[in-house]
Formats: C-alpha cells, sequence, structure tokens
C-alpha cells in the first residue's frame, strides 16, 4: 500500500527520537565547548620540542640535523644551526621555526627524528588573528617539557624514556669501556709478583 | 595469460608491418610492456578488445610520460692521423637522444580476469610532431584520461571526441606535467620559504627593498 | 541577464529554447567544487558536459619532488573519505616496486582498516544520497553518527581521523593500541543495527524508490567499455571485485559474497553499497578472528630514503569508490619518475552525461549523486 514505507520510516526516526533521551549511542554530541570529547592517547595534531629538566633552552633535545626539515612533506620547519663564537657549529639550533599554517599534521618529522626531539602534540584550538606571524612558531613556543609529553602521552612517552636510558647506559658502558682500554694500554705492563 | 613476447608474436602474425616492441620491466612485479607503432595502434587496440582468447574489454589507466631530450656524453676511440702518424685518440662526444612523450594503456579483462598488458605510444618528438592516435573509440574509458594527457602533456589525439583541457583552465598556456615546464613567477610572501621560494624571496623587487626574512 | 545562463533559439520559435545552465562550482548537491554544463530543452537535458579542475593542485607533479614517503601525507588528501585505501594503493606500487614483503599481522591490520574504511564511504553515500534526493538532514545524520564512532576507532590507532598517514612501505607504522580490537569488536557487533534501521528507514520508502529506480541506468556493455568500476560497475550487473579477481592482500582466506545488481539504476547503486557493508562486516569478523602476532613491517623495508632500483609498476586495489591504481616509474632517484593516480570517481564520471540525457535535472542530481565522487580524487 502506498505510503506503508514512509511509516515505516517514521517508526524508525521515532525509535531515534525516543531512544536519544535513553542511549547515549545514539546521541553523541556534546554541548562544545562548554563540554570537550576527551581525545585518543594518539590523537596527534602539530609537532613540538621536547626537552629534558626544567629549563626549555638548555635541555632541547633538537641537535639541529634537519632530517625533519628535510622530510617534511610541505616544508613547514625552518632550522638554522647554533655558531658558537669561533663560528664552529653546535648541536643546538639557532632557530626553529614551524609554520603552522603549513604544516599538515602528518607527523612524518616525529617519525624519522632519531633523538625522539620533536613528537606530536594534541592541542587543536589554535585560532589566530594573524596568518603569518600568529602561525608561525618560534622555538620558545614550540619548546615543552618531557613531563608534559608524559601528561599527554604516557604510554609513548614511557616507550621513549626507556629506549634513551637504554641508549645512554650503552654510551656510557662503551666510554667506559673506551676509558678502560685507554688505561690499561697507558699502563706499564703487569710484570710478575716477586 | 600469454606472455609480452607471445603476444608481440601474436601481433605481428595479424599486423606484418606494424611495430611491436617488447621494453622489459626490471622492477620485481616485472610488467613488461608492448611498444606500439602509432599506424597501427588503433588495428591493434581493437583486436586485443575483439580476440576472444584476449578480450581485453577495459583499459584500466592512460597516462602520459614526458621524455625529454637527454645529452649523454660518451668516450668514443677514433683512429686519427696526428702529424703522420695514425694514433688511436678517445674523444669525448656529446649526442643528444631525441627525447618522445608517450601515452601508457594499462589493459585488463573482466571476462578473462587477466592482465595487465601494458601499450605504450611514442610521439616522434615533443615539440611539433606530437601527435597519437586515440583509442576512446576502442575504450570509452580513455576519454577523460586522454584529455588529461592533452591537458597536462600535450599529447594531441587524432579523432577523440571531445578534446579539450581537463582539469587546467582554457586560456592557460603550456603543459605542467612536462618536466621543463617553468612554473609562472608569482612569488608570494610567506614566513618560511624554503629552496626556490627563498631565492625568490632574496630577490629585491623593483624599486623596493628585499622581502623580510626569518631571522 | 543571470550569469552562467545563456538561451539558444531554436528555428522553429514555436519548439521554445534551449537553455544552458551552469550547474555548481557552488551547488551543493556537486559534493564539492564540479560543474556541469546543461543544455535544457525544458525540464529534460539535452547535452551535460562535466567540467573539473577547481580543486585541481597536481599532485603527480608534487610527487614527483617529494620522496617516496613524503608522498603519503598527500595520498589522504585524494579521496579525503577513505584516507586509509589510498595509503594502501600508493604503498602496494611502492611494495610491487622493490619487492617488499608484508608480514602476516600487517596484512590484517590493513584488512581491518580498509573494511572499516569502506563501511565509513558507503554510510556517507548513503547519507549524502538521500539528502540529494531532497531527505535534509535525518539519514545523513543518522549515517554520520555511526561513521564517527569508525572515525574514533582511527583516531586511537593512526591519530588522525580523516588524515590518517597510517600505511608504510612493507606494512603499518605502527601497532594496534592496548585494547583497540575490543574497541572494533563493540563497533562492528553494534553496527547491522544500524544498517537495519537504515533499510527500514529508506529502502521501502516511496519517495526514494520514486526518485531511484530507473534513474540513471547504466547498461553493462557501456559499463564495462567504459572503465566503470567498484560498486557503479557491480550495479549493472558485473561481478568484478578486485578483492576477489586480484585476490590481492590476504583477501583470497576470507568468505565473503559480491554483490551484484539487475539494473544498473540509482536504487541498485544505493543498494549494493547497502550490501557491500554487510560482507565488509563479515570480512571485518573474519580477519578479527584471525589476527596473528608478529611483526608490522618487513624488516628489510625502508620508508626514509627509499630509492628504488630503476623500473615501473601499477598497483590496484578496490577501494570503496571502484579501482584506485597507483602507476610509478623509478629511475632510481630519491623520488618517483613518474607517478599516476588512476583515479575511480574520475572515471566513473565518463558516463554521467550518457546516464543523464533525457532525464531531468533532479534526475541528474540524483545520478551524479549515486556514482559517488570526491572533488579531491577527481580534480587531483
Amino acid at each position: 500500500m502506498l505510503g506503508t514505507g514512509i511509516l515505516r520510516g517514521l517508526k524508525e526516526t521515532a525509535r531515534n527520537v525516543i531512544g536519544s533521551f535513553r542511549e547515549k549511542d545514539r546521541l553523541p554530541t556534546v554541548m562544545y565547548p562548554e563540554e570537550t570529547v576527551k581525545t585518543k592517547e594518539n590523537f596527534r595534531t602539530f609537532p613540538f620540542l621536547v626537552y629534558d629538566g626544567d629549563h626549555a633552552m638548555p635541555g632541547l633535545r633538537c641537535v639541529s640535523c634537519r632530517i625533519c626539515e628535510k622530510e617534511c612533506p610541505p616544508q613547514c620547519i625552518f632550522i638554522i644551526q647554533e655558531r658558537d663564537e669561533n663560528n664552529k657549529a653546535v648541536k643546538h639550533p639557532r632557530v626553529f621555526d614551524i609554520d603552522f599554517s603549513v604544516c599538515m599534521q602528518c607527523g612524518i618529522c616525529a617519525e624519522v627524528c632519531p633523538f625522539d626531539a620533536i613528537k606530536m602534540d594534541n592541542i587543536y584550538e589554535l585560532a589566530g588573528e594573524d596568518r603569518f606571524t600568529g602561525l608561525l612558531v618560534d622555538k620558545h613556543r614550540l619548546a615543552k617539557s618531557n613531563h608534559y609529553y608524559h601528561q599527554i602521552k604516557p604510554t609513548e612517552a614511557n616507550e621513549v624514556d626507556g629506549r634513551l636510558a637504554e641508549d645512554k647506559r650503552k654510551a656510557e658502558e662503551a666510554a667506559k669501556a673506551k676509558a678502560a682500554a685507554a688505561a690499561a694500554k697507558a699502563a706499564p705492563p703487569p710484570t710478575a709478583a716477586t | 595469460m600469454e606472455s609480452a613476447e607471445q603476444l608481440r608474436d601474436r601481433l605481428l602474425a595479424a599486423f606484418p608491418e606494424a611495430r611491436v616492441e617488447v621494453l622489459a620491466n626490471p622492477a620485481p612485479v616485472a610488467q613488461h610492456s608492448l611498444i606500439i607503432g602509432a599506424t597501427h595502434a588503433v588495428q591493434i587496440a581493437t583486436l586485443l578488445r575483439d580476440d576472444p582468447d584476449l578480450a581485453f574489454d577495459y583499459a584500466s589507466n592512460v597516462t602520459g610520460v614526458d621524455r625529454p631530450d637527454q645529452e649523454i656524453k660518451e668516450k668514443v676511440t677514433v683512429k686519427e692521423t696526428v702529424d703522420g702518424e695514425e694514433k688511436e685518440v678517445t674523444k669525448e662526444v656529446t649526442r643528444t637522444e631525441p627525447g618522445y612523450l608517450e601515452a601508457v594503456y594499462h589493459l585488463y579483462s573482466m571476462a578473462k580476469r587477466h592482465g595487465p598488458v601494458i601499450l605504450r605510444l611514442r610521439t616522434e618528438n615533443r615539440t611539433d610532431k606530437v601527435t597519437l592516435p586515440s583509442l576512446t573509440p576502442v575504450w570509452r574509458s580513455c576519454e577523460f584520461q586522454e584529455r588529461e594527457i592533452y591537458d597536462l602533456f600535450g599529447i594531441v589525439f587524432e579523432d577523440h571526441p571531445d578534446l579539450r583541457r581537463l582539469l587546467m583552465w582554457d586560456d592557460f598556456e603550456g603543459h605542467p606535467m612536462r618536466k621543463d615546464y617553468v612554473e609562472p613567477d608569482d612569488y608570494e610572501w610567506e614566513p618560511t620559504p624554503h629552496d626556490a621560494v627563498l631565492i625568490k624571496a632574496k630577490r629585491p623587487a623593483d624599486g623596493e627593498e628585499a622581502a623580510p626574512l626569518a631571522p | 541577464m543571470i550569469p552562467g545562463v545563456s538561451i539558444e533559439e531554436k528555428t522553429d520559435p514555436l519548439q521554445g529554447q534551449i537553455l544552458e545552465v551552469s550547474m555548481g562550482p557552488h551547488h551543493p548537491s556537486t559534493h564539492g567544487v564540479f560543474r556541469m554544463d546543461v543544455k535544457l530543452d525544458g525540464e529534460r537535458i539535452v547535452s551535460l558536459k562535466p567540467v573539473f579542475g577547481y580543486l585541481h593542485r597536481n599532485h603527480e607533479k608534487i610527487a614527483e619532488d617529494v620522496s617516496y614517503l613524503g608522498s603519503i601525507p598527500y595520498t589522504d588528501r585524494l579521496d579525503y573519505l577513505c584516507s586509509l585505501t589510498n595509503n594502501w594503493a600508493y604503498c602496494l606500487a611502492v611494495e610491487k616496486l622493490s619487492g617488499f614483503e608484508i608480514p602476516e599481522r600487517a596484512e590484517y591490520i590493513r584488512v581491518i582498516v580498509g573494511e572499516l574504511t569502506r563501511l565509513v564511504n558507503h554510510t556517507c553515500l548513503m547519507g549524502f544520497f538521500v539528502q540529494d534526493l531532497g531527505a535534509m538532514g535525518t539519514p545523513l545524520m543518522y549515517a554520520f553518527r555511526e561513521r564517527e564512532k569508525i572515525l574514533d576507532l582511527f583516531e586511537g590507532l593512526t591519530g588522525a581521523r580523516m588524515m590518517c598517514n597510517y600505511m608504510r612501505f612493507g606494512g603499518v607504522r605502527c601497532d594496534l593500541p592496548v585494547g583497540w580490537i575490543d574497541e572494533v569488536k563493540k563497533v562492528i557487533a553494534a553496527f547491522p543495527r544500524f544498517l537495519d534501521e537504515f533499510e527500514s528507514l529508506l529502502t521501502q520508502n516511496e519517495i526514494l524508490i520514486a526518485r531511484a529506480q530507473g534513474v540513471g541506468v547504466l547498461s553493462k556493455e557501456l559499463a564495462i567499455n567504459a572503465g566503470i568500476t567498484g560498486p557503479c560497475l557491480r550495479a549493472s550487473g558485473v561481478g568484478h571485485d578486485l578483492r576477489k579477481v586480484d585476490a590481492y592482500s590476504i583477501y583470497s582466506r576470507f568468505d565473503f559474497k559480491v554483490p551484484i545488481g539487475a539494473h544498473g539504476d540509482c536504487y541498485d547503486r544505493f543498494m549494493i553499497r547497502l550490501l557491500e557493508m554487510r560482507e565488509s562486516l563479515k570480512i571485518l569478523d573474519q580477519a578479527i578472528a584471525a589476527l596473528p602476532s608478529g611483526q608490522i613491517i618487513d624488516p628489510k623495508a625502508k620508508s626514509r630514503g627509499l630509492r628504488p632500483k630503476a623500473g615501473e609498476a601499477y598497483g590496484r586495489i578496490e577501494a570503496p569508490k571502484g579501482e584506485l591504481g597507483f602507476y610509478l616509474i623509478s629511475e632510481g632517484g630519491p623520488s618517483p619518475y613518474r607517478y599516476r593516480v588512476r583515479p575511480p570517481s574520475l572515471i566513473n564520471l565518463t558516463v554521467l552525461e550518457d546516464m543523464c540525457l533525457g532525464g531531468t535535472v533532479a534526475d541528474a542530481i540524483a545520478t551524479l549523486g549515486s556514482i559517488d565522487i570526491v572533488l579531491g580524487e577527481v580534480d587531483r
């Protein structure tokens, strides 16, 4: 009979209207901005620079190797290496800018960084007034502590910390072994006890 | 499915005066292709589609490839007479390998479920002799893709029902996918210039100061 | 004089005039910036020429400048509803070019996220299609509600809801987070209820039937010859699904059917998607049950600084919209010499004029909606 299909459809609509008062599943929206949905741990938006310790600039993990700058698909990273008074390169960025108006949040910089220095943040309310300077973020605004990293991404941060500690331990062991070898070489050959 | 060599022999048996060559593909997937002469392309395509054993009823992917002129430097040993003595002299000779534009067709068979057969049609050069026969009358799926090649590479397809630019606008000049395409010189200020944009950014405009750069 | 509208006098003035209308590029039913030059005789369409290029950014040229790895985020932005299948097709082509092997677990993860993507795409399409027919809002919002749940899964796994950038050459980027599979199970267990409700909401609706049945008919022969792929082809009665034909990845291990339509009209194209989602759910159940543990990426494969040996490869997969292919030519350099996307949306539009001729303007909108295009992929 003509109209039965529409009536069946209306039954579904009624089911959803009534259901939206009773089931969370049928009404998943929240009243943004008063309420927000908690983002997932893996959620990524823009990159930030991780620093260790309490002071941002000396603690930056970035050694200014510029791998992320080369790999960044839209080329939104801009790095100039620090130089000391003798014009010798220092493992520290003098300029580290990311243009958030160009960044497409792909996460390739964090993926290719061999020093775990750049990671993906999860902030998303970033509207600015100025397209250029407002969204061009320098190293001071990019630097965030390892503590913050642990807060937003505990699983990943713990994994990274474990890996870094392991690397450090290995480096120390290697240095010790090297020092011991050097000491053994420098010391006179042991003579038989008399 | 027949190998590329078998297919070549079959096509040569049907059209003895046609040009059919196998181009080997060294990649692990080994999808070899057939280079087809333009004069018999439509006949060969029709045969590939209508032959009950081959039944390539579906042209999946049609695309262009640009191969610019290549300068090849070679060392050639020539015998020369210097001061009445015959000597072998090694000379460096520069030879220009002429470039061409190429249309590549990936054919599959929906009826027989085999493929791909890859056809390559080459133009004589990249400037004035850029005409190839259109295979749209054989496979309708080539219609937009050949228009795209005409638009981005500049191959002119004869007998195409509606050969207009597809993606670029009608007044656009040039063919953007060609390797030697020079993009228009329209620099817009940006805070983090790189590479080519950086050069443009450092270049002072007429009577103006150079654009300010990030420190 | 209205811009975009021109009037052509017929030879016999009593026959009226041919009206040329420019539909789009900002028409809500064109799913983006897409324009159709339509010539109308009264309400009937006598000519329809699609005009593309409003979203053209020459993705292929960009890919010739960036590294192989750097192209993956750009493929996300082709068909932005199905970024994961785009990643997959591109990675498949690169794997064919360089001969990487994909570990079992990565294959299973790819199938799971690929089929979830199919669910996302088809739910969206069905919502948009009925919205084009005039069912403003309600069905689309129901569809979006379900899609949202799957996007949450993508967010948990890949970090992004739409631009996932998840697959890598020889595997996937990261392993499944703890508890992710349980969430997937929950979502796909609840999904059939949505499909049932959506079906009873719409499939017998008299308005939908009147607007979609017998409209935009595409014959089997023309569909094959014009290279139509995906649900549009199967609605015309051709059982061609690359998951069965090529059996790429591990699709030969799953038990699923390929739904085939009988009439090739808009209604069939709508129903095919509904049925395909049920088959996708079957695949998902099987894949989750059989998910092995182990590596997620080929240890030989490298993503950064990949330089495949000279050669070429064409890899194709059954994306939700049809056959998505990537054709790569390598000359041994850090970026491809030639990079080509075979966009199913663009090629499915080849027959738009044939399907719309003789119909009314409203039929053209229904036909365009049932083809399922995304302009990011059409224009590239």
